[in-house]
């Protein structure tokens, strides 16, 4: 491109970006309700009063999600490779992932929430723990294997079957050839949906409030309520759109990498 | 790159302009109506004629009572039973409201106080004053002193507590939107952070869960909660007012609606003959005895 041409194209680009986003801010701005609803969701006085009661809270949804997170990974990828075993001795291994799999993805996590963070401890058998971050762990845990187990799934079977079909020939069996042919392989295609989901599990490691422990939502709730003013709520939503960003740019960089790899030697 | 930082420059400008003017209070929706008439056909209200009253779903007893009526739970705000809905409608009889130009209707809590044209003419719902809530909304003068309880089950260790000192180390719990959250943590300031709610009926479930040992909530609804709501519930006692000044319900309007002043000749005038009174004590009276927490 020369550089008179991109000169023109860099004014374009900033007279269109101008006049969209101009537009928009006009109409916001003049509109007649302008003056309350700044105030009551962009007033920087509340913000800066609640920003530091919310960031403490806010710890509580990383330790979740990061706990999580960890046990997921693992279980999902068991529960995948169970369902994955062929031949008519493991039908009822199947059986069970497939029904483990349907009935966590239809069920909703508020639900899972409730009945699990209020009905188990109510039982009251021995050395069941009471506590309400644990149920809720173990809740979020239940939800998001089911459907990460789907994307490792995916991942698994988008390997070609030669692969399997040459480690088996090789010798390897079923347990290796899955573990250091198929597995990797898989793991490292579904990675991009993986984080996928472990940006919807930080969202949903706020629903843990609804059984008591205070995270960042329900603190901003608490601010909120509080003061009648819904700043808090944004001060809530900026830290986990700080939180997205990176890893969204992350997800990015690594389906760059892979798709450099996978096309190496070959044109460009 | 100098091309990828310029077009987030000129918006973030935008914004800026757009956003500018700090903090300054907003505007008054309603200006210049302050010294209007209160006589009943000059009243500015949202649906002409008719004294529309908003509360939450379901609105318990001792607040509210009468037969659950569709699509009401629990209770019927319309039927005039429950201390808030006689409250409710001694004020409208004294704005000029029969009780058949009444109408209620369903606000929750966290729309009572959003921007905006509110759907109701005034909002009756347990409120708390507060300075800051006040900057958002406009609170009639109190028609309730309020103060807060524990309760817990009984047989449980703090059940027996007898100051606030017992309870440095329990694991409290209360409903969100309540004042009681704050009563914690500036007055009983417990070592464990207490847990929030969204319906008190899951406070109950965690106090049944045995994950809470004691839920604070205004003492009315403490009586409530453990006649009604836990098989084996106690009061175990009320806390003294923070500071000597009484907590207090007030009704919540639009803010600079004219309608507040009108409501609250109309609270005096209910003090003045005595009907608050009365009312309290037909609704309150059994619910304002427990021992003191000091």
């Amino acid at each position: 491109m020369r550089t008179g041409d991109r000169g023109r194209s860099i004014a374009v680009a900033v007279a269109s970006t101008v006049l969209f986003f101009g537009v928009i801010a006009v109409a916001v701005v003049t509109s007649p309700g302008w003056p309350e609803v700044r105030q009551a969701f962009f007033s920087g006085e509340q913000f800066r009063e609640s920003f530091p009661t919310i960031v403490d809270a806010f710890w509580l949804n990383v330790k979740i999600f990061l706990i999580a997170e960890g046990v997921i990974l693992v279980t999902a990828l068991v529960i995948a490779v169970l369902r994955s075993l062929p031949g008519p001795a493991f039908f009822p291994v199947r059986v069970l992932a497939i029904a483990y799999t349907d009935l966590f993805r239809g069920i909703p996590t508020i639900l899972v929430i409730y009945i699990l963070g209020f009905g188990a401890p109510a039982l009251q058998l021995h050395g069941v723990p009471n506590s309400p971050l644990f149920w809720g762990v173990v809740s979020l845990v239940l939800v998001y294997s089911a459907y990460v187990a789907e994307v490792y799934r995916a991942g698994i079977e988008s390997v070609h079957p030669s692969q399997e079909a040459a480690a088996r020939s090789l010798g390897l069996s079923r347990f290796k050839s899955l573990r250091f042919v198929i597995l990797p392989q898989a793991v490292r295609r579904v990675v991009p949906p993986l984080l996928n989901d472990f940006i919807g599990l930080q969202k949903d490691s706020a629903l843990v409030a609804l059984i008591g422990p205070v995270e960042a939502f329900r603190q901003s709730q608490i601010e909120v309520a509080g003061s009648f003013n819904y700043t808090p709520y944004l001060a809530t939503a900026l830290l986990f759109v700080l939180l997205t960003i990176p890893l969204a740019r992350f997800t990015d960089w690594l389906i760059a990498r892979d798709r450099r790899r996978s096309l190496a030697g070959s044109a460009a | 790159m100098r091309r990828a930082l310029l077009l987030p420059l000129i918006v973030l400008a935008l914004l800026a302009a757009g956003c500018g003017g700090g903090d300054d209070e907003e505007a008054s929706t309603n200006p210049g109506a302050q010294t209007a008439s209160c006589e009943k056909d000059q009243l500015e209200l949202v649906n002409a004629g008719q004294l529309t009253i908003g509360t939450d779903n379901p609105a318990y007893p001792p607040w509210f009572g009468g037969e659950e009526m569709k699509p009401w739970k629990i209770s019927n705000p319309a039927s005039g039973e429950g201390f808030e809905s006689a409250v409710a409608f001694a004020v409208a009889e004294e704005l000029g409201f029969d009780r058949a130009d009444v109408n209620w209707t369903y606000v929750p809590f966290n729309k009572s106080f959003a921007p905006g044209p509110k759907s109701f003419d005034f909002d009756i719902n347990q409120i708390s004053f507060d300075v800051n809530r006040a900057k958002a909304v406009d609170f009639s003068e109190t028609y309730y002193d309020v103060n807060q309880a524990l309760v817990a089950n009984k047989g449980t260790p703090i059940a027996d507590a007898n100051s606030i000192a017992d309870l440095k180390n329990a694991k409290l719990g209360v409903q969100i939107g309540t004042t009681s959250y704050r009563y914690i943590t500036e007055n009983i300031k417990p070592t464990q952070q207490p847990s929030v709610y969204d319906t008190s009926n899951d406070s109950i479930a965690a106090l049944n869960a045995r994950q809470i040992e004691g839920i604070v909530v205004d003492l009315p609804t403490a009586f409530y909660i453990v006649a009604a709501e836990l098989d084996n519930g106690t009061i175990v006692g009320q806390f003294p007012n923070a500071g000597g000044t009484p907590e207090h319900f007030g009704m919540v309007f639009e803010k600079g609606n004219p309608l507040v002043e009108c409501v609250n000749k109309a609270l005096r005038a209910l003090k003045a003959d005595g009907t608050l009174a009365q009312i309290r004590q037909e609704w309150l009276a059994d619910k304002a005895s427990a021992p003191v927490l000091t």
